[in-house]
């Protein structure tokens, strides 16, 4: 549990519940990611920035299991998840959204949601054919939960059970955060939630996402362009580039961090 | 125009909305008892009852592999495999070809003084799903890394693999003089059903025949439906529209698609053993690659991955394979003074109508909902999706305040 043996950030105030220990990961001769460690304490929101390329969404793809590290070890509560598969590790607790939003286009809203749900249910083949009533209820309670869900995201209650293709860019996310929570997670990962929004609804966003980790308990790890966002919501920030971990700590000091500016911030002004 | 159609189709919903709750149950009911009372309007010998019980077979088929192909999206071309196992678990457990063993269990009084292994033919049915099943994971395993074309390779070469298997198996020994397989010679005298009670079926009144495979039927129907509205169906379109995502909703790949190819498979090999029987013998000449193509056709015309289509396309190709051009359209090019009969030139009529259906109804008989909004829906929504992308032109999400549940 505790950050033994790691170069422990000195304001970490509770101890980490998904951890990244040093990991690499190369693809053929490319390295897309360097001895990277990341540490999400407990109730805490940690923004993962850098510029295009940098391996964010490598790093992500590796904490849920998609990509096995090349090097290092990743780490869940006390749990080793390195070589664990993702559908296991979805089990775990941990839950994520995709950058380009990964919605299952030919089902429905609530269908979506009730995918999320599959690693809480139990129903296997002989419980799907003869349907006892525990799953019965196990259904109907997976259903009433999904629509809750698209509730509490948001969504207009009219377009529930319209296919996900046919939903408007807004309502696609929105769907796709309903379907990483009904997977009833500890950890969330959002890959570029605001990407494509306007600044009103990026504040929005910042706000919702501190309302999650407070009513749901969750500690939420971000990959964010939108500086706004970053430096309103998160506790503290990891800056990767080409790979490697250039900066790290409060936003207040990473945004002052001469090399932050030079790879990422720079390039902005 | 899309706006009237729009409508059309709200209406249409709101009509069956108003239905009442006993409708669909009332439906079925009135359809399955028609199902049964069918041959009596027939001769129990005739050519129109021996059409009926092969298409409601080829439907069991067709059922089994909307399955793997249309639940599950893994485009299987060598399900006869799976018909030729279920076959010959018949030839093994219900004929006299392991005539070195004296196994009996509830079979006839007859069959019960012959050589070989006899079992009744329900534990037959229950073994060729299982051992069809078994084969079925097999069968997946090798195609879990691979997607489309390729799945399609490497299922047909296990087809063709059986098949050669089923021809040559007569010169593999497994003790005792006796062979894997009686190759093209076919193992014959296999048992017909027998139930205490009823007694031994014969091929001179189809009827029990026919209600046997009906049986098999409303079976595999139920399972079909009751799987599809599931959390291991849903989990199956999941993987089927997008893998990545699936898994990382928690849906475990290895077992949700096993489970597909061996549900799948049961089914063909229930159908097979039935086929057994019924034919009266179990040759390796029945288990051609073109059987195949047969079935997946029949699962495309029907409506990929639509139960109801695929029960429609196997029986609408069963009745036209058995008996609408052996029976009734056979003389048909002689009174046009041609000398040639249907029958020679059928898989040219089967390619006309595949044909012809691709251009006038790519989505099959009966299109499933979901690929019915994917060939119109969809397409309107992407066109929409790209009229709106540029940033900031998004509908709000999460407005400040809103989104308490």
């Amino acid at each position: 549990m505790s950050a033994a043996g790691d170069p422990a950030p000195p304001a970490a105030p509770a101890p980490a519940v998904l951890r990244a220990e040093r990991v690499t990961k190369e693809f053929g001769g490319l390295v897309a990611v360097e001895d990277v460690s990341v540490d999400l304490p407990e109730h805490s929101i940690v923004s993962l920035i850098g510029p295009n390329g940098a391996g964010k969404t490598t790093l992500f793809n590796m904490l849920t299991g998609l990509y096995r590290p090349t090097q290092g070890r990743i780490v869940l509560g006390d749990r080793d998840i390195t070589r664990s598969r993702p559908d296991v590790i979805t089990g775990y607790g941990v839950a994520r959204t995709f950058q380009n939003i990964r919605l299952f286009g030919a089902m429905t809203a609530v269908e979506n949601v009730m995918i999320g749900h599959h690693s809480r249910m139990r129903a296997g083949l002989f419980g799907s054919i003869f349907r006892p009533s525990w799953v019965r209820r196990e259904e109907r309670e997976t259903q009433e939960r999904a629509r809750d869900l698209l509730a509490y995201v948001g969504l207009p209650s009219t377009v529930f059970d319209r296919l996900a293709a046919q939903l408007s860019y807004g309502d696609q996310r929105r769907v796709e955060l309903a379907r990483a929570l009904a997977a009833e997670p500890s950890v969330l990962l959002l890959d570029e939630p605001t990407a494509g929004m306007n600044p009103r609804e990026s504040a929005a966003l910042t706000a919702f996402m501190r309302k999650l980790r407070d009513e749901k308990k969750l500690t939420i790890l971000l990959i964010e362009h939108d500086m706004k966002v970053v430096m309103g919501v998160s506790e503290r920030v990891t800056v990767l580039d080409h790979g490697k971990k250039i900066a790290e700590g409060e936003p207040t000091e990473v945004r002052t961090d001469p090399q932050v500016i030079e790879a990422y911030l720079g390039k902005q002004a | 125009m899309s706006g009237f159609l729009g409508r059309l189709r709200e209406r249409r919903a709101a009509a069956v909305a108003r239905l009442p709750r006993w409708w669909n149950r009332a439906l079925a009911g009135t359809l399955i008892a028609f199902g049964i009372v069918l041959p009596f309007f027939f001769p129990a010998d005739s050519g129109f009852m021996n059409g009926t019980i092969i298409a409601v077979a080829y439907a069991v088929m067709s059922l089994g592999l909307n399955i793997v192909v249309g639940f599950a999206g893994l485009l299987d071309l060598g399900y006869v495999a799976f018909y030729a196992l279920g076959a010959y678990s018949l030839g093994w457990f219900g004929s006299g070809f392991f005539f070195k063993l004296h196994v009996h269990v509830l079979v006839s009084p007859v069959a019960s003084t012959l050589q070989g292994v006899h079992l009744n033919f329900v534990l037959i049915l229950i073994g060729a799903a299982a051992i069809c099943a078994a084969a079925g994971m097999l069968i997946g395993l090798p195609t879990l890394r691979l997607r489309g074309d390729y799945i399609a390779i490497v299922t047909l070469a296990f087809g063709e693999i059986i098949g050669v298997v089923a021809v040559n198996g007569q010169s593999v020994p497994v003790g005792g003089g006796m062979t894997l397989t009686a190759g093209n010679l076919g193992i014959s005298a296999v048992d017909a059903p027998y139930f205490p009670g009823i007694g031994s079926f014969s091929l001179l009144n189809l009827r029990p025949w026919y209600w046997l495979i009906l049986a098999i039927l409303l079976l595999v129907l139920f399972v079909n439906l009751r799987l599809r509205d599931s959390r291991l169906g849903r989990a199956w379109v999941a993987l089927r529209e997008d893998e990545v995502a699936a898994v990382s909703m928690g849906i475990p790949l290895v077992k949700t698609k096993l489970l597909a190819y061996s549900v799948g498979a049961a089914f063909g090999g229930m159908a097979g053993a039935f086929f057994g029987t019924y034919y009266t013998e179990v040759n390796a000449g029945q288990f051609a690659f073109g059987f195949s193509i047969f079935i997946l056709a029949m699962v495309i015309i029907g409506g990929l991955g639509s139960i109801w289509g695929a029960l429609v396309g196997g029986l609408t190709l069963g009745y036209i394979n058995n008996y609408l051009i052996p029976d009734v359209l056979n003389d048909l090019p002689s009174k046009f003074g041609l000398h040639f009969q249907l029958t020679q030139v059928e898989f040219g009529i089967f390619g006309f109508l595949l044909v012809i259906m691709m251009l006038l109804r790519p989505q099959g008989l009966i299109p499933e909902r979901r690929r019915r909004l994917e060939l119109t829906a969809q397409i309107a929504a992407e066109d929409a999706q790209l009229a709106e992308a540029p940033a900031g032109e998004v509908t709000v999400i999460l407005p400040p305040g809103e989104g308490a549940a």
